[in-house]
């Protein structure tokens, strides 16, 4: 009953992010918010932009890659002389090089993969200034591309894209930074934690005890965590510990935050194409994944755990409480999983390697789909646009016509590009996979044997190449092997995406439009959305269907059914 | 063969209006034998590399014949020669489309004769000369009996020119100097008079060789959509490459290595081999489908865009009208009645050969069975000259004429005649019901008038409505006055008109529509209609057109059948889904194939696997087999579909898909299903797994 009435919850808030928070998003890029004029002005006479002055696809790319090259390294820079930089009451160490590389990058690319524990790794400075600063504007920068594919889609007769710059600084200035400072303060109120002051050490008198107790500014942190679908926390246990996540109203808000943006915009596609029902549709298509995806979870999380019954324990009232939190329960972790897994944000408020294998199947296909229902931010929406031109390709080819989307041809070159940017993602994960169990470095950082153990590689890559961040755990992942292959399939999965998108973006936006007609292949359907999903499901099916029966499948089928 | 051909081609000649698309069965025996043995000749590597889907099974044929080599087994063995026979298959169904095109440029090969010509010199002197030595500009003479050497345009005199090597029409058609029918073709005879032809075509570059070289498709060209759709694949095949090889390494680590020639057999039913495989079958054989209909387009972009095409310009006359009007109506005037204006109007239309006059002595006949009377002597005819606009005839001292309406008037007028009041009432009145009157007179005495109509199509305005079904914008040119073309448009159910058409409105009508971002196709034939042609997506110029026309179109229609304007849309069309169509059953199709060797590969490894085995396959290697086997049989068993292209219903674009998605794509997913286990069945029948 709770969970139904937290379903239900979590369909109005979201819907009311659709409306409100998308007619908002359209505001900010249409450039009609302006009452921060004071602050944005400032920032584009230093950056030296015209912000009225559009670039193309090409300029907009090498803008995106100039400022990710200076600022991931940065960060890295930071992080590796962490030691002699202020506000590190624990006076922790530098960071290696090798798991330096891996989190600058994955904080860069909106992955928030943690190959460490935030609070004995990161000082109070690099969390900060290294990674929170990359939460903020990752998503802005993944937002921005999101707005410029859509821009070349939406009929505006010219060949640009939208300035990089502009994009960038407003997103974050208009959208990321204030509704993170609200989010936080009621994180806050609600108890999460954000202080300077360093840990406290409590000893027990009584047990002879001691105990350490990690705080910082972590309330903060948290909001853009989740908002920007980033995911990772200052804390090793993320959400599942209480002063990130302390009540299940700011649970609930978190899952809120995470969805909000990549469904709010398919408004904004709508509104910006000029034609509401084709944002629908594609929210149609993201929703039904969602919907079947916790179903799944759900379905799976409330089973017995086999491996626990057969451990002797017979006292298991039902489903499969281990690696939860009690306060949150099954269904509630099991939302909280897919929303954070399908969303590429990969924060966690219970331990993913201790679902079920259909549970953890759930959660691993969640991401293998490509980060799509909803996804990123941003990139949830360009990466679903990819495989909407192949839907559409394919569907319109079947009308006999040259395809097109909203008006615009489908020809050698988009399908091309989609194309790429649809296989880079299961490519990087298989072959970095196949390494990974082939040698010596790889094997060992496994932490169970068989399937489970294949599962946790698998899911290792998927997670960082699909920039989602997540841990299945079992994986001791800070070796230079792991930090460095995790490095590349982070850096591929976004910039092997988001540079293709752009491309499209700008081939899409000097085409001229075709008129549409009773002959035009209609994507406002339900007929085109079920052709999305079948694309989406059949590419994510087809390229992993053999890895998940060697993980998770055969895991399952061994305790002898398929539930 | 050759005796075969010539037999299928007398045949042709004879029964079938078609003169270069000769009826040929879908398996012709003389094309299967030569398909076959071309399939062979295609092993070459160097034609394999251009199509990358097949070429990924041929090198991993090479790679099975490897370990058939150093391993040998039944099922190793059987693997490797079902792959085999997929590359065979592949290369036979490209091998049939090519042949219907080749017997058919045997045919017209034939017909390019290397006859000699009368080439009159600089000094006037005739000599004889061979056809192969004429060059642009040279002047022949040829009269009855000759075969026109080559291309050009008739410079002097009147002839009739047997065109059926053609356009299979045996009916000879007129060619004379000057005006719109001066063009004639080389390979065509003369059956009289005698003509002298400026040569406009060297060697080599007359209709005849790029006809041959069209039917042939020796330069084919990929069109947009083929580049997009073969991209399309190869991102598939790529994309399977490295999930089938990481197989090898995730085996290992789970214990379960698995053998190359299994990892070669998934490969091979994963990638896109059925639409890999039949992809250029279809292009050649959409082109040879328009072939069949007397179509000929120079380009395989051409036929692709028409279907891509939102307007067609369509000339009123012989598209949506039968060619002349006919008499509909006798309307008298003044205190005559019907049967006066009957009597008077056949009189005046005795010796009037057009088909309206004839129309009118008809029409009189069937009303008021008036019959063909004997005249006697003293009457002469008044044939119609542009200057006086009226025909008719003189008996003695009376005067009967036809005419329009303003020309007889003023004749009678001239004459001392009253021009009856109601007159002007029933003119206007037929020519705003889009007819044309035609005023009778006996002497002064203006008897009625005759509407002539015009005829439209029987169930033109039905493929209309279809048109619009597809989202097809029908527009009408004509040169009638606005109000006439208005009638006849709503008639005929069409969306738009252009009255009082010229070339410039025309062209302007074209831009106009081009700019909205729509494709126009539009035909032709006139010297004046060239510019339009070419401004046109796709332009289809009529074969008794001028040369001018016909450089200017993209098409060319050898049937001069402005009407088939809508075919050619439909055969774009159907070329498209056909290619849609058979990529979604390929890409479906896989899912049987994984739940057939995924649990195979594993099993031995992982007992509980099994459970994915839903279609209890006998074991391992027969269940490896069987959709090896089905992946190939799949290719020969839609060879047809892929040749006739999939079954077209004008309909809207959401039925046309919800249609396709349902057979292709559902059907995709669930025939291998079937297929496989059948196949698997059979196999373990055999007793060999």
């Amino acid at each position: 009953m709770d969970f139904t009435l937290t379903l239900i919850a979590l369909v109005v808030c979201l819907g009311l992010c659709w409306r409100f928070l998308g007619s908002y998003l359209v505001a900010v890029f249409e450039g009609r918010v302006r009452y921060l004029r004071v602050i944005e002005r400032p920032i584009y006479r230093l950056l030296r932009t015209d912000p009225d002055a559009e670039q193309t696809w090409q300029r907009y790319a090498v803008s995106l890659v100039m400022f990710s090259g200076v600022t991931v390294l940065v960060t890295y820079l930071f992080l590796v002389t962490q030691g002699h930089l202020p506000f590190n009451p624990l006076h922790l160490g530098n960071v290696t090089p090798a798991l330096a590389f891996n989190t600058a990058v994955s904080f860069l690319t909106n992955t928030d993969w943690q190959n460490y524990g935030g609070e004995t790794t990161m000082s109070y400075f690099s969390q900060l200034m290294g990674l929170e600063f990359h939460q903020f504007l990752s998503a802005a920068v993944g937002l921005g591309a999101a707005i410029a594919v859509i821009r070349g889609l939406a009929n505006r007769g010219k060949p640009t894209i939208g300035n990089f710059w502009v994009d960038t600084v407003r997103g974050t200035l208009y959208v990321l930074v204030p509704v993170s400072f609200v989010l936080g303060v009621i994180f806050v109120a609600q108890g999460a934690i954000e202080t300077f002051a360093g840990p406290v050490h409590v000893h027990n008198a009584l047990t002879g005890v001691s105990q350490t107790i990690a705080r910082g500014p972590f309330a903060f942190m948290e909001s853009i965590k989740q908002f920007g679908t980033n995911g990772g926390g200052s804390l090793n246990a993320n959400s599942a510990h209480p002063f990130e996540n302390p009540t299940g109203l700011t649970n609930f808000l978190s899952i809120v935050a995470l969805l909000a943006i990549p469904v709010a915009l398919t408004y904004v596609f709508g509104r910006m194409v000029g034609r509401l029902r084709e944002g629908v549709a594609v929210l149609l298509a993201m929703a039904i994944l969602f919907g079947a995806w916790t179903g799944i979870a759900a379905f799976a999380e409330h089973q017995s755990n086999p491996a626990v019954a057969r451990g002797g324990v017979v006292t298991q009232v039902q489903g499969n409480p281990e690696g939860k939190e009690v306060r949150f329960g099954e269904s509630s972790s099991a939302l909280f999983g897919v929303s954070s897994t399908m969303t590429s944000t990969g924060s966690a408020d219970s331990a993913y390697d201790s679902f079920t294998p259909m549970g953890g199947f759930a959660l691993m296909t969640g991401m293998m789909l490509g980060e799509v229902s909803p996804g990123g931010v941003g990139s949830g929406m360009y990466t679903i646009l990819l495989f909407a031109i192949i839907a559409v390709f394919i569907g319109g080819l079947m009308i006999g016509r040259t395809p097109e989307y909203l008006g615009k041809k489908i020809q050698a070159r988009e399908v091309k590009l989609a194309g790429i940017g649809v296989l880079v993602m299961p490519l990087t994960v298989l072959i970095l996979t196949a390494i990974a169990v082939s040698i010596q470095q790889g094997r060992v950082g496994v932490g169970n044997a068989g399937p489970h153990g294949f599962s946790e590689i698998l899911y290792a890559f998927t997670s960082q190449a699909n920039n989602n961040g997540s841990a299945f755990g079992g994986l001791t992942g800070n070796s230079p092997f792991y930090n460095i292959t995790g490095g590349i399939a982070m850096l591929i999965g976004r910039f092997g995406v988001l540079i293709p998108a752009l491309a499209l973006a700008g081939s899409l936006a000097a085409k001229p439009v075709v008129p549409a007609g009773l002959g035009t292949f209609r994507t406002d359907n339900t007929m085109f959305v079920g052709l999305l999903l079948g694309v989406i499901l059949i590419v994510g099916g087809l390229t992993f269907f053999p890895a998940l029966a060697l993980g998770p499948i055969v895991e399952q089928l061994s305790h002898g059914r398929f539930w | 063969m050759t005796d075969t051909l010539h037999a299928a081609h007398d045949d042709a000649r004879v029964n079938s209006p078609h003169g270069v698309a000769q009826q040929r069965s879908l398996f012709d025996r003389t094309i299967l034998r030569q398909a076959s043995l071309d399939a062979l000749r295609k092993l070459d590597p160097r034609v394999q590399v251009r199509n990358p889907v097949m070429f990924v099974v041929y090198i991993g044929t090479m790679v099975c014949l490897a370990y058939c080599v150093s391993q040998p087994s039944v099922f190793v063995i059987s693997i490797t020669a079902w792959l085999a026979l997929t590359v065979l298959f592949a290369n036979f169904a490209e091998a049939m489309a090519e042949g219907r095109g080749k017997a058919q440029a045997d045919t017209l090969r034939k017909m390019r004769s290397d006859t000699t010509a009368r080439k009159i010199g600089a000094d006037g002197v005739e000599s004889l000369v061979p056809a192969g030595d004429l060059h642009k500009g040279d002047r022949v003479i040829c009269e009855a009996g000759d075969v026109i050497p080559s291309d050009g345009e008739i410079v002097e005199g009147v002839a009739s020119v047997d065109e059926s090597a053609i356009t299979g029409e045996s009916a000879p058609v007129i060619r004379e100097s000057g005006g719109d029918r001066s063009a004639v073709t080389g390979g065509t005879t003369v059956l009289s008079d005698r003509i002298v032809i400026e040569i406009t075509a060297e060697r080599g570059h007359t209709f005849l060789d790029r006809m041959i070289g069209l039917v042939e498709g020796a330069n084919r060209q990929k069109t947009p959509n083929e580049i997009a759709l073969t991209i399309l694949l190869a991102v598939l095949t790529i994309v399977f490459l490295p999930v089938v090889v990481a197989l090898q390494p995730f085996g290992k680590y789970a214990g379960a290595p698995v053998s190359v020639v299994v990892i070669v057999a998934l490969l091979v039913c994963l990638i896109p081999t059925t639409i890999g495989a039949l992809l250029s079958a279809i292009g050649i054989a959409g082109m040879d489908r328009l072939v069949q209909r007397n179509v000929l387009a120079m380009s395989g972009r051409a036929v692709e865009a028409a279907g891509d095409v939102q307007t067609l310009l369509l000339d009123k006359t012989g598209t949506i009208t039968l060619g002349n009007r006919m008499a509909s109506r006798f309307l008298p005037v003044g205190t005559h009645t019907e049967a006066d204006v009957a009597n008077i109007a056949q009189l005046a239309s005795l010796a009037d050969e057009t088909p309206e006059g004839r129309s009118i002595v008809v029409l009189a006949k069937e009303r008021f069975n008036l019959r063909e009377r004997d005249l006697g002597t003293g009457h002469v005819f008044v044939p119609f000259t542009a200057v006086t606009r009226m025909s008719g005839l003189d008996l003695g001292e009376r005067q009967i004429r036809k005419g329009a309406s303003d020309s007889v008037r003023n004749w009678v007028e001239m004459a001392g005649g009253v021009v009856p009041p109601d007159l002007s009432a029933v003119v206007d009145g037929i020519a705003r019901q889009g007819s044309t009157p035609l005023v009778v007179a006996d002497g002064t005495d203006i008897v009625g008038v005759v509407e002539l109509k015009d005829i439209v199509k029987q169930g033109i305005a039905e493929r209309f409505a279809e048109m619009r079904a597809m989202g097809i914008r029908t527009i009408m040119i004509t040169g009638d006055n606005p109000l006439t073309a208005a009638a006849i448009a709503q008639e005929a159910g069409v969306d738009d008109f252009l009255a009082e058409a010229t070339p410039e409105t025309k062209m302007r009508l074209i831009k106009k529509e081009q700019e909205g971002g729509k494709l126009v196709a539009m035909t032709g034939d006139g010297t004046n209609d060239a510019p339009a042609l070419a401004q046109a997506d796709v332009g289809v110029a009529m074969n008794s057109g001028t040369n001018a026309a016909k450089e200017a179109g993209n098409m060319v229609d050898l049937d001069s059948n402005p009407t088939k304007l809508i075919d050619v849309v439909e055969i774009g069309k159907q070329l498209l889904i056909t290619r849609g169509a058979l990529t979604t059953f390929s890409i479906a199709n896989d899912v049987a194939k994984y739940f057939a060797i995924i649990p195979a590969l594993f099993v031995a490894t992982y007992r509980p696997l099994n459970a994915l085995n839903i279609m209890h396959l006998h074991n391992s290697q027969s269940a490896v087999l069987s959709a090896v086997i089905f992946n190939a049989l799949v290719i020969i068993a839609l060879i047809p579909l892929a040749l006739r292209g999939v079954k077209f219903r004008p309909s809207s674009a959401a039925a046309l898909l919800r249609r396709n998605v349902w057979i292709y794509g559902v059907g995709g997913i669930v025939l291998p299903f079937v297929g496989i286990k059948l196949i698997d069945l059979l196999l373990t029948a055999t007793g060999a797994y």
